[in-house]
C-alpha cells in the first residue's frame, strides 16, 4: 500500500504539471483526468474507498465532462492557442518555491503514522446524516443555486418585443434548458 | 500494513496546491484557469482526507464531500461565464476581461 501511495503521488504530480504547461486545451484536460485518477488511487491507499469512488465518478466523470463539453461548445480549437511567454513563469515559480518550502517546513517531518484502518462508506454516511446533516442541506441549496445561476448566465439574452413563441421555438428552448 | 506517514500525504496536497496556483498565476486561458482552481480545490480535499485518515474518523471524508459539491457548483457557474465571455469578447483570454463594462 505504501508503494502504491508513492507511485500514485508521483503520477499525480507529473500529470498536474503537464496540465498547466500544455498549450493544447484538450490535452491539458485529459492530463487533468489522469491526475484525478491518481489522486483517487491515493485516497484508496489512505483507507478512504468511498471518497476514491466519488473522485472518479464526480470529479473525473461529471466535472471533467462539463469541461470537455464546454470546450466543444466553444469550439476553442479554432483559436490560436494562448501561449505563455517563458519569462512569465519566472516570478510565480520563485514565489511559489518559497511558499512550498514554507508549507513543507510548517508540516514538519515528525513522521506521524496514519491510522491503519479503513473508514468505509457506512461510517461516512452515518457522519453525513448525523452531525453534518445541516451541511448536507446547505450543499444541496448551493448546488440548486449554481444550477439556476449557470442557466441564467449561459442563456441567450431574450429579445424583449418578441411575439408569443410558436411550438417550434418552445421546443428549441426546452432543448436548450436540457443542454444546460 | 506499513502505513503512509501523515506528513507525506500533506506534502503531496501542498505540492498539488502550489502547482495549481502557479497555473492560475501564469495561464491566461479562462478554461485552464478554471481547471487550476479545480486542482487547488482537489488538493485541499486531499488534505482533509489525509487528516481524517490520521485519526481514523469519517469527518475528513465528509469535508471532502462538501468541497466536491462546492467545486461542482463553482465549475458550473464558471463555465457558464466562460460561454458568455467567449460570446461577447470572441476570445477566452482572461486579460480581455479588463474591458468588461456591464
Amino acid at each position: 500500500m505504501t508503494a502504491l501511495f508513492y507511485i500514485a503521488a508521483a503520477v499525480a504530480i507529473v500529470a498536474t504539471v503537464l496540465v498547466i504547461t500544455r498549450s493544447n486545451l484538450v490535452h491539458a484536460l485529459l492530463y487533468l483526468v489522469v491526475s484525478l485518477f491518481a489522486v483517487a488511487v491515493v485516497f484508496y491507499t489512505l483507507g478512504a474507498p468511498f471518497v476514491a469512488a466519488l473522485e472518479v465518478i464526480v470529479y473525473a466523470g461529471a466535472i471533467m465532462m462539463l469541461f470537455v463539453f464546454a470546450v466543444m461548445l466553444l469550439n476553442v480549437s479554432a483559436d490560436a492557442p494562448l501561449r505563455v511567454p517563458r519569462s512569465a513563469w519566472i516570478g510565480p515559480l520563485v514565489l511559489i518555491a518559497v511558499l512550498l518550502a514554507e508549507l513543507i517546513y510548517g508540516i514538519g517531518l515528525t513522521n506521524h503514522a496514519l491510522h491503519a484502518g479503513e473508514v468505509g462508506p457506512q461510517q461516512v454516511g452515518e457522519a453525513l446524516f448525523g452531525p453534518y446533516v445541516l451541511g448536507v442541506e446547505l450543499a444541496s441549496m448551493l448546488l440548486l443555486a449554481a444550477l439556476i445561476g449557470a442557466r441564467h448566465i449561459a442563456a441567450q439574452p431574450e429579445v424583449p418585443e418578441e411575439p408569443l413563441p410558436s411550438d417550434a421555438e418552445a421546443d428549441a428552448r426546452a432543448d436548450e434548458v436540457d443542454g444546460v | 500494513m506499513a502505513a503512509v506517514s501523515l506528513d507525506h500525504g500533506l506534502i503531496l496536497a501542498a505540492i498539488l496546491f502550489v502547482i495549481g496556483f502557479v497555473g492560475l498565476l501564469t495561464r491566461r486561458n479562462l478554461i485552464v484557469v478554471l481547471a487550476c482552481i479545480e486542482i487547488m480545490l482537489n488538493a485541499a480535499g486531499l488534505a482533509f482526507v489525509v487528516a481524517g485518515a490520521r485519526w481514523g474518523q469519517a469527518d475528513g471524508q465528509v469535508m471532502f464531500l462538501f468541497v466536491l459539491a462546492m467545486a461542482a457548483a463553482e465549475v458550473a457557474v464558471g463555465l457558464a461565464l466562460a460561454i458568455r465571455f467567449r460570446q461577447s469578447l470572441g476570445r477566452l483570454d482572461v486579460d480581455d476581461a479588463d474591458e468588461m463594462r456591464g
